[in-house]
This record gives structure tokens, C-alpha cells and sequence, in this order.
């Protein structure tokens, strides 16, 4: 069947999910979001935003209005470096970051996140490292994300990796915490929890501001 | 004053030069530094992108030992180099007092697992301790080669100063610039100390992270910077260990050492350069000081 | 008019009037059931509910039931008494009662507008019936006092708004005191080149009324000057005004210039304040040519002769008419006004508090206001636009908003930037032939001909670009960015970050209250807005008048505003102050304190207290007594008086109480 571009730029209001925008807002501050005036400080800001598939400020505007799927299997939030840039000049007072932090949980939660994706891989293998060790080992993390993405780059890296080590600052043993089962404890008791908020705690914190 | 140390995975790892410079300078400094029993991971950038209330619960237990450990002391800090951990423990701290009701879920997790953390630990940055609690005169005093003539590109980093600023002015920190004054170098005026380096987009999507590093480093170069001074372990590791496939990706030849603030404050003291770690750079670091050795270089600014 | 005598004869009768103000109330109160609640409440003879009650008919069915000898106290449960207790008092006159007999019960603002729960506010709406109902059943009668109002009318600033106000009650033949603390009048505007959306010459518009205003037989201008202090009251104000030294006679001075040729600095080399800077003045000066007064001014901070005193004073020698006088001192002037004009205008944004577009930092970097001079035909470099070095921009980057819709700066818009921004845009373009680009987030060209101006520039090829800009820096990423200064920020409309390198940079900045509105607004005892600009007694109603009686505003001292909008006020406020004058009394409101004789110990603490100066003491008796005609019943006195001789009208410890009682105990 022939298509013709631009086909796909409609987007009608059944394929949209309004109830997204509270989700991702539910985070503390997260209200802020529908101060957005879509003045693109953000984008222009951020270091990262020529590499996004959806600049900062569009993935705002598009939470706003229900594009869940676009912006969950989004490649912008697993950019986000955290430089904390945007978030600190936006002029409405969006809490940018934390809402790309937001749309990573939401995205990881359901399974949606980019597949093969480096940045979102080597969130949940370090996860689980500390999960079960306590600490992070950099050289173990390193070989897991690239066997797991592109095991050709392990190959291109290995000077790099030898050479670090050479001069002590790779280790390849992993590395512990004493008291592995009091953090195990503690991780465990919050499994269940997320930092969604209710509206009324949301009020009640902008309120005490 | 008093501080514990937490020296999180990475100084333990890539960052080890940060580590020996560190404990170097503070014990060369008589600022007695202890080591953080336990410590665990601080959960970096990827444990908040996972499960928001165990990156807390894994900051609170750090916090939460900080606090045993310094029991009865009344005053003291948590001495905490790398820039991801000094931010997320900063971030936990925040959250745990503004949102009562994550702090009370964090205050149940912590108790499930006999902890608990009463608020009293001051996270703090070497840059802040050195700059405000021991004093850039103070440590000018201990100078024994300063480091006249040499040109410092001052690098920040983001998360030292955002989104909290806590001991700097979030747009135009000079902590960094007061400190190597003191050590009688010069600083470089530029606009990229705070830009992002690309934290670990250079172990996930080398092409844009490199490109991120880059244009820090063309830009020091740019303007005769003979050195960069970093405060974070990743920029550091970001913008020493690809100089190589930079120069090759970007068609333009960077070779700059880039090292950590605190080995140049210890070269400064005169202190021997493998307690630094200078050995473990991949761009050598040369400084050879004008003959005169003045005692102290606060007179020499740029 | 006069005011009927009390007409209640033993237990007063009460009539409840319960409003529905549309759905305002009705939609989240039980009007009905808050009437049969009204019914039975002690001394209540008639309950009524209407749909408004502010309206005609509502008005007549209190005044028939007065009439009818039904009632001889009136309720009113509706809205706030600030939009409507004057419309009742009113009323209840008309209907042949003394118009305090009368209370009103707020269960619109109080009551629906704010709470959620219909059977909550319908509790709270009954609480207030009932408190209203027990104080006005505690009411006496009181009398309107009158006070004559002095005709002469000050007016504080004098940019285009005060200087048109001031034009405007000179020619009804009334006497004007112009004050202006700068050394000429003529404020932001005399700096401006051209005018939107029509550009025209703003000095040809505006110097002749300013010289009309130096002419003026009726206008006595005091530049230079500040007002220190303020007492009294609408239509008796007493006001000292502090005529700052210039150390040249304004009487004998013309204005020739001689003595600044003559001046021992053969070179201007200190900061000319008019031109922000951009050029060099003498320490003795005249800010610009068509300055109003055109009087010399030493600046002592600069003069040679007041900083060693030794200076050959070749100044004093070149002036023909002896106007110079080194012994000059400031001057206290005292007068009596009946009406106040406030029009203290604004500052612009500090933009180094934005430090990521490098203003301070970067040369090239400009505010619009310094645009504005270098566009000036008299400006620092006669109307050229040039870079700090001196060379001709060949690309201009214009950023709007700096200050204004940001909640780290000013959350508010400053309203007339973009309009500013196109005008600049537009005479850049003319000057230079450069490439102008214009960095907003939205155009508002909401005025007369605005849109049609910003058409104009769309088609004379000026850039917009819809991205507020991220930063303005000097790190280069291309060849073509070597030297320039580079403007980083996304294109929303296309969805990309651009980068574009150009010679200057103008920052247009906003409007803040001026630096010394605070001072201001506490000497003439109005409220401010959250920012700091002067508060109108209402946003569409009142616009012009503040909560003190007497004192009006005009121009930007109220909120951002450009010529049009500031002289359509300055008219407004120059008619407020005609009303009240040509009435030729006021009446005085009877709330106000008054003392106990036999209570008061002489003590005096409510002298010191009271913000009005109205208690005076008398070491005859012992007593301290207000003056009626100076007390604002504020109540602070009556709060303060630690052996409760004070009290006040309509606001008696019995009737407050009795206020109280009714709250609490019947529902």
C-alpha cells in the first residue's frame, strides 16, 4: 500500500492516553509540568538535546497531551545525563530532570524502554549489581553491557580496558559490602513502593513551598 | 571539624587517583579523614532511573551510617569527592525533609533493617572543605611549590552545583579558581566549566558522549589552558582517557592532562607525586616551577 | 443630604436580605434554607432572598420594607463589603434609615468561593447570617462628617504619565506641584528615538509638552526634588518636599552652556547617567538639550571644587547671569494639597542577574534601553549603530523576555518588550542593513496597529526565531563562529537547537517597580502588588485609584505600560483628582476611634501608635482625644490601649462581641 508521508503525523484523539500526563506528574513537583510555556530554554540548554529523538521541551508538550507510547519508547529520557541544566533555568519552574527520571521508571516498569538500547541496559545490570553486591564493580559492568549489546565494541575497547587496568584503575573482581543482608532488608521492605504521590499530598507539598 | 570519608565505587576503581590525591592532601593538611564502615553504593544516576525509593533507601543507609559512626561528635562532615555520590546523598537529604511522606517510608525501610538516620549529617564536598572550612589563605600557607605560571582550566562539572548549591554560586562557581589561586597558578575565564561532560554516555553511546568531552576540551585548549582540573571522577575519566579517539574521530589532535584539583594541590605542597596517583594518568602531568620558591602563591591571580 | 435620626424604638426590628448573586452563591449555598434559618433568629422580622440584590429591584424591596415599617435594621448576606456595603448603606438611607444601620455578612468571597463542600458553606453562610444579626442589632446611628478639600493637587514623577496628567488639571485652571527627582522631567520616553507602532519621533512629541509644562502658568515644577513626608488626609494633605542642591540658581540660569565649555575638565570623563554610560559628561552638566528645566547641575561627588576645594572655579567666571552658587543647600518646600498623583514610573531589569546571557561579561551585549540611546539621533554616537569597538554589527540577535515570565526573576510580562523589541528590530535594520533576529516565546502585539507593525517587519526580512534563547557565549563549534558571540537556543517551531553567531546581542529587558517604590508607597500609605508595583483599588473598576483615599496613580508606577496605555491612565487619574476637587468636601467616614474620658489614664501609648498622627494628649486633663478628621479607623490604638478607654465606631467591644456570640451559638 502506498504512503504517503506525513500520513502518519495525524494522531486522533482515541490513539492518546489523558490520563498519562498525572502519572508522570505524580512525582513531587511534578505539577510543574503544566506551567510548561513551551519556550524551549530546556532543548536549548541541554547538551544532549541534538542527539534526542524528541527534544526536552516536546516530550513535555507531548506528556501534557497523552503520548505515551511515543514518549516511553522514546530514546530522549535515556539521553538525559542528569546535568540538572534545564531544571535549573526553566523559567516556569519544571522539574525536568525528575521528569525524565519519571518517564525511565514508568518505561522500565512496563517494558517498553528502547530494545538494545546501551543506556537503559546498563541502568538495570548495575541495578542488579548493587542490588546483590552493595557496591558497583566498573570493570564487570562494562563486560556485561557490551556482551549484552555489541559484543564488536568489547573487542574496540580492550586497549582501553588493559590499559586502565594496567595502571590500577580497573578492577575486575567484584566488589562488596560487609553487611550484605541488612541492605538486602531494607531494599526488600520498599519493593512495592514508588514515589507516586497522591493529589493531595501533591497539593499539600506546594503548599508548604 | 570532624569527617568521615566516603569514597564511593568509582574512587575505588577509575577513580583511584582521586582517592590518593585526596587522602594525601587531607593528611598532608592535618584534616584527619575516616573512612565510611560498610559504605554501599550511592545508586548513581541509574538506581533513580529503576526504583526512585531504594536510590533513596540506598543513600539513607550511607547517612545513616555516617551518623552511627560519628556518634557523639557534634560537628562534622561527610566528606564525599565524587561528584554523582555528593549529589545523590545531598538529593536524599532534601527529599527525606520536604517530602514527609517518602521520609517516613524510607524511616520504616531503614528500621526493617535496625537502622535509622536522625538528619544530622552535613554532606560535603573536598572542594567546599578546603575553600571555606580550612581556608584558601590557610592552605597558601602550605605551598611549597607553587604553581606560578601555570594556566588552569577550572572544571566543574554539573552535579557539584546543580540542582543544589550548596557552597557555590549554581551559575559561576569560583571554589575551584579561589583554590588553584592559592596555589599560585592562573585560571582560565571560560563559559563550559559547568557544561555537562557527558557522564556515562561515553560507556554506553561513545560517538555523543566523546563528542560532549570534546568540546570541553577544544575549548581549554582554545584558550591556553595547560591544564584541566576536575572534582568528579567521571569527568575526569571522560575527558583524559578518550583524548586518543578523539583526536582521531574528530580530526583534530587534543592531548591536555587532565587531572584531579586535589593533585594539583598536593603537587603544590610538595607532596610526592605517586601518593597523588600521577602515575596512574594517561596524559602526564608536567610542571616544572620557576626556580624561586616562594612560600605560598595567593598573591598571584589571574 | 442629611442623615435621619435613629428610628428604633425598643427592640429592633431586622430584615435579612440573602443573596444568590447569580450561581456565584446559590450554586454552593442553600439560599432557601439560609433564609428559614435567618426567620428564626432574635429580632428578625422579615427574611428575603433574591437573585441580586445589588440590583434596582433587589435595592427597592429593602428600602419598601423599611418603608413599610417592617424592619429599621438591615442584613445583607452577599459579597465581599468592598464591592457593595457603600450600594446598601445607600439603600437603607433611602428607605429613611440611618444608613449604619446596616451589616453585611461576606458568603460569597468567605463563603462559596472558597469552600467545596455545599453543606459546609451552607453551616458557614448561617454562622455569618447569624454574626451580622446580633452586631446590627448592637448598631447606633452615626453621622457622616464634611471636610472641605484644598484645590491644589500634587503630582509625584514626572515622566509622560505625570507630565500629561499634569497638563491636563493645569488647563481646568487648577494649581499643579510637579515633583521630579531627576534633574529634568521627561523620564524613560525623552530617552527613546522612535515610537511604535508608528514611529514616530518620540522628542517631537514630547518636548513640547514638556515645555508646556515649564511654561505652564498653573504648574509650579520642582525637578530635582523628592517628597520627604506626607500627612493629612483626602483632600488636606500636607506635604514636604526636598528640593535637592544643583548649585546653580534656577531662576537666573538659561541654559547657555558657557559654564560647561568653561569647565576645568577640558574632556567629559565621568559616567553620563542620561545615555547609561555610553557616553562621558562634565562634572557640571545639563543631561541633554531639550533638558526640562534647561538648568545646569553640579555633580559634587565629581566636582574639583567640592572634592579639594581648590578648583579654579573657571565655571563661576564664564556665567554671565552669577547663577553658579557653590553654597547652595537643600530646601524643604511645604504645601498643601487636596489630591495626589502618583506617577513614579519603573527601572529596567538588572540583566547581570542572568548571567548565561553574559550581560556585564560580553561588550556587545546590550540592554534595549541602551539600544534605544545608541538609535537616538542625539545619543552618544548621533543615532549609529556601533559595537563597543566602534565597527558596524553585520548580524543582531534580539532575545526577548530577560526578566520578565521567569519565576527566578519576574513572573510577570512586562507587556510592551515585544513591541520595543520590534521597533529596535526594525531601526537596526534600517541603520545597519544586518541581519536581525528576534529570540521570542510569544509576540504579544495586542494594541492598535501592533499587529499590523509586526506584519510590516515579517516582510522587511527580520528572523523570528520561537525558542527563548538558552545562552549567549563565546566558545565556537564552527569557523564562522570565531569571534562572534554565539546565541544557542531551540527553534520550537522547527524542533531543532540552533546556534547562531552575531556581532551584537540586545537583551530586552523588563520592567520592575522603580528602585525607590517601596519608600514611596509606605510615605503615601498605599498597598503593593506581590512585585512591588502600586496597587489599584480594583483591577477593572478602579484602576486608577488606590485604597487611600485621595491619591491616585498613573503609568508604569502600577504595572508595565507603554506611552498609550500610561497616558489614557494619567487622564483617568487627572479626572479622579478634578471630581474630588470640584465636589469641594469630602465626607468622612464615622468608623474612628474616639476615648473613654473617664477610662483613660493618660498614659499615651496610643499616641506613638497611631500611623495617622490623629491622637493628640493633653497634659490639662490628663487625656489623650482623637481628632475625627485625621483618624483612618484602623483600629490599632483601640487595640493597643492597655485600659480600654478607646473604642470605635462600628466597632464597639459590644458590638464585636455580640458578633462573636451570634457566629458561635447558632449553628
Amino acid at each position: 500500500m502506498p504512503v504517503w508521508r506525513g500520513w502518519d503525523k495525524i494522531k486522533y484523539q482515541a490513539q492518546l492516553d489523558p490520563a498519562f500526563a498525572e502519572e508522570v506528574t505524580s512525582i513531587p513537583g511534578g505539577e510543574k509540568l503544566f506551567d510548561c510555556i513551551q519556550c524551549g530554554t530546556c532543548s536549548g540548554l541541554c547538551p544532549l538535546s541534538p542527539y534526542m529523538d524528541f527534544t526536552p521541551r516536546k516530550i513535555i508538550a507531548m506528556i501534557r497531551a497523552g503520548f505515551k507510547g511515543e514518549v516511553l519508547s522514546s530514546h530522549t529520557c535515556w539521553l538525559c545525563a542528569s546535568c540538572y541544566a534545564c531544571t535549573v533555568e526553566c523559567p516556569k519552574g519544571v522539574k525536568i530532570t525528575e521528569i525524565m527520571y519519571a518517564t525511565k521508571r514508568l518505561a522500565i516498569r512496563e517494558g517498553v524502554s528502547p530494545k538494545r538500547f546501551a543506556i537503559p541496559v546498563l541502568a538495570e545490570e548495575f541495578f542488579r549489581d548493587v542490588e546483590s553486591n552493595g557496591r558497583n564493580s566498573e570493570g564487570r559492568l562494562i563486560m556485561k553491557l557490551y556482551l549484552k549489546t555489541n559484543p564488536f565494541k568489547a573487542l574496540k575497547q580492550a586497549t582501553l580496558g588493559l590499559r586502565l587496568w594496567s595502571q590500577g584503575r580497573l578492577g575486575i573482581r567484584s566488589d562488596s559490602i560487609k553487611r550484605k543482608s541488612e541492605l538486602k532488608t531494607l531494599l526488600k521492605s520498599l519493593e512495592k513502593e514508588r514515589m507516586v504521590r497522591s493529589r493531595r499530598e501533591t497539593a499539600h507539598a506546594g503548599e508548604a513551598k | 571539624m570532624n569527617y568521615l570519608y566516603f569514597p564511593g565505587c568509582s574512587l575505588k576503581g577509575t577513580g583511584r587517583a582521586y582517592e590518593d590525591s585526596i587522602l594525601s592532601v587531607f593528611k598532608g593538611l592535618q584534616l584527619p579523614l575516616e573512612e565510611l564502615d560498610d559504605w554501599n553504593c550511592c545508586g548513581a544516576t541509574s538506581y533513580m532511573a529503576i526504583s526512585e525509593m531504594k536510590a533513596f533507601a540506598l543513600s539513607a543507609r550511607n547517612l545513616a551510617l555516617a551518623e552511627k559512626q560519628a556518634h557523639s561528635r557534634e560537628n562534622f562532615g561527610l566528606v564525599t569527592p565524587c561528584a554523582a555520590c555528593y549529589l545523590v546523598l545531598v538529593k536524599t537529604q532534601k527529599y527525606l525533609q520536604e517530602f514527609p511522606d517518602i521520609g517516613d517510608k524510607i524511616k520504616t525501610a531503614l528500621k526493617s533493617a535496625n537502622l535509622e538516620y536522625g538528619g544530622k549529617v552535613r554532606v560535603r564536598h573536598p572542594l567546599d572543605v578546603l575553600a571555606n572550612d580550612f581556608g584558601t589563605e590557610k592552605l597558601a600557607s602550605f605551598v611549597k611549590k607553587p604553581l606560578k605560571g601555570l594556566k588552569v582550566a577550572c572544571y566543574y562539572g554539573c552535579q557539584i552545583v546543580r540542582p543544589y548549591a550548596e557552597f557555590d554560586d549554581q551559575h559561576n562557581p569560583t571554589t575551584m579558581n579561589r583554590i588553584m589561586h592559592a596555589l599560585g597558578a592562573r585560571t582560565i575565564d571560560w563559559a563550559l566549566k559547568t557544561r555537562c561532560c557527558g557522564g556515562s554516555l561515553t560507556g554506553t553511546i561513545q560517538e555523543v558522549g566523546m563528542r560532549l568531552s570534546y568540546i570541553l576540551l577544544r575549548e581549554a585548549s582554545r584558550l591556553g589552558a595547560d591544564v584541566v582540573a576536575t572534582a568528579c571522577p567521571l569527568c575526569q575519566f571522560n575527558l583524559e582517557c578518550y583524548q586518543k579517539q578523539m583526536s582521531r574521530e574528530f580530526e583534530d589532535a587534543i592531548s591536555i592532562p587532565v587531572v584531579y584539583f586535589s593533585q594539583l594541590v598536593g603537587f603544590a605542597m610538595g607532596l610526592p607525586a605517586k601518593e597523588l596517583g600521577m602515575q596512574r594518568l594517561f596524559v602526564p602531568f608536567k610542571f616544572n616551577p620557576a626556580a624561586e620558591s616562594v612560600k605560598g602563591g595567593i598573591h598571584v591571580h589571574s | 443630604m442629611s442623615t435621619p435620626e435613629n428610628k428604633t424604638n425598643g427592640t429592633p426590628r431586622i430584615g435579612v436580605y440573602v443573596c444568590h448573586c447569580g450561581i456565584n452563591i446559590a450554586a454552593k449555598v442553600n439560599v432557601a434554607e439560609c433564609v428559614e434559618f435567618a426567620r428564626s433568629l432574635p429580632y428578625v422580622t422579615v427574611a428575603r432572598e433574591y437573585k441580586f440584590i445589588c440590583s434596582d429591584p433587589g435595592q427597592e424591596l429593602i428600602q419598601q420594607d423599611i418603608r413599610d415599617g417592617k424592619i429599621d435594621r438591615v442584613v445583607v448576606a452577599s459579597c465581599s463589603p468592598l464591592m457593595h456595603e457603600a450600594t446598601f448603606r445607600k439603600a437603607t438611607l433611602a428607605g429613611g434609615q440611618n444608613p449604619f444601620f446596616f451589616q453585611m455578612a461576606n458568603i460569597r468571597e468567605h463563603v462559596s468561593w472558597v469552600t467545596f463542600d455545599k453543606e459546609m458553606a451552607t453551616l458557614k453562610a448561617k454562622a455569618l447570617i447569624a454574626g451580622a444579626v446580633m452586631r446590627v442589632a448592637r448598631h447606633k446611628p452615626l453621622e457622616k462628617t464634611r471636610v472641605p478639600v484644598n484645590p491644589d493637587v500634587l503630582i509625584v514623577g514626572g515622566g509622560i504619565a505625570g507630565i500629561h496628567a499634569a497638563l491636563t488639571i493645569a488647563d481646568s485652571g487648577k494649581k499643579v506641584y510637579l515633583v521630579e527627582k531627576e534633574p529634568t522631567i521627561g523620564g524613560h520616553m525623552a530617552k527613546f528615538d522612535k515610537t511604535f507602532p508608528t514611529l514616530d519621533c518620540a522628542a517631537c512629541i514630547l518636548t513640547p509638552k514638556m515645555s508646556a509644562v515649564r511654561s505652564h502658568p498653573n504648574i509650579i515644577l520642582w525637578s530635582y526634588s523628592e517628597v520627604s513626608q506626607v500627612d493629612g488626609y483626602v483632600g488636606n494633605f500636607k506635604v514636604k518636599v526636598r528640593r535637592k542642591p544643583r548649585y546653580v540658581d534656577e531662576e537666573l540660569c538659561v541654559g547657555c552652556y558657557e559654564c560647561i565649555e568653561k569647565c576645568i575638565f577640558k574632556k567629559a570623563k565621568f559616567e553620563d547617567e542620561f545615555n547609561i554610560g555610553l557616553s562621558q559628561r562634565k562634572p557640571i552638566y545639563i543631561p541633554f538639550p531639550q533638558a526640562t528645566p534647561l538648568v545646569a547641575l553640579i555633580d559634587p561627588e565629581t566636582c574639583t571644587e567640592f572634592r579639594t576645594g581648590k578648583c579654579k572655579k573657571t565655571c563661576v567666571d564664564a556665567c554671565e547671569r552669577k547663577a553658579i552658587d557653590f553654597q547652595q543647600k537643600e530646601e524643604i518646600k511645604e504645601i498643601d494639597v487636596g489630591a495626589i498623583i502618583l506617577a513614579t514610573g519603573f527601572k529596567i531589569f538588572d540583566a547581570t542577574r542572568i548571567p548565561r546571557y553574559g550581560y556585564g561579561k560580553y561588550p556587545n551585549v546590550f540592554t534595549s534601553l541602551e539600544i534605544e540611546r545608541l538609535v537616538n539621533a542625539s545619543g552618544p554616537t548621533g543615532g549609529e549603530v556601533r559595537l563597543k569597538d566602534g565597527g558596524k554589527p553585520n548580524s543582531v540577535g534580539i532575545i526577548h523576555c530577560v526578566g520578565s515570565r521567569d519565576i527566578n526573576t519576574n513572573r510577570y510580562c512586562s507587556r510592551l518588550c515585544c513591541m520595543a523589541s520590534l521597533k529596535l528590530a526594525h531601526l537596526i535594520k534600517e541603520r545597519t542593513g544586518a541581519e536581525v533576529y528576534n529570540f521570542y516565546i510569544d509576540i504579544r502585539a495586542a494594541g492598535k496597529g501592533y499587529e499590523e507593525f509586526y506584519d510590516k517587519l515579517l516582510k522587511e526580512g527580520v528572523h523570528f526565531i520561537r525558542g527563548r534563547v538558552a545562552e549567549v557565549s563565546d566558545w565556537t563549534m564552527t569557523a564562522d563562529e570565531e569571534g562572534k558571540l554565539v546565541i544557542r537556543a531551540e527553534d520550537t517551531l522547527i524542533g531543532v537547537v540552533r546556534r547562531i553567531p552575531v556581532d551584537m546581542v540586545v537583551l530586552a529587558v523588563g520592567l520592575e517597580p522603580s528602585a525607590d517604590a517601596d519608600n514611596i508607597r509606605r510615605m503615601f500609605n498605599i498597598s503593593c502588588s506581590y512585585e512591588g508595583w502600586f496597587l489599584e483599588r480594583h483591577p477593572k473598576l478602579a484602576p486608577v485609584s488606590t485604597f487611600t483615599d485621595g491619591i491616585s496613580l498613573a503609568g508604569a508606577c502600577q504595572g508595565p505600560k507603554d506611552i498609550p496605555d500610561s497616558v489614557a491612565q494619567a487622564g483617568a487619574a487627572a479626572a479622579e483628582a478634578l471630581a474630588l476637587i470640584d465636589k469641594g468636601f469630602v465626607e468622612l467616614e464615622p468608623n474612628t476611634a474616639f476615648v473613654q474620658d473617664e477610662f483613660c489614664s493618660g498614659c499615651c501609648t496610643c499616641v506613638a501608635l497611631c500611623p495617622y498622627s490623629a491622637i493628640s494628649f493633653s497634659a490639662d486633663n490628663n487625656r489623650a482625644s482623637v481628632n475625627g478628621a485625621l483618624c483612618k479607623g484602623c483600629g490599632t490604638c483601640v487595640a493597643a490601649c492597655p485600659s480600654g478607654a478607646l473604642q470605635q465606631n462600628l466597632f464597639t467591644d459590644e458590638q464585636i462581641f455580640e458578633e462573636i456570640r451570634g457566629v458561635m451559638n447558632y449553628v
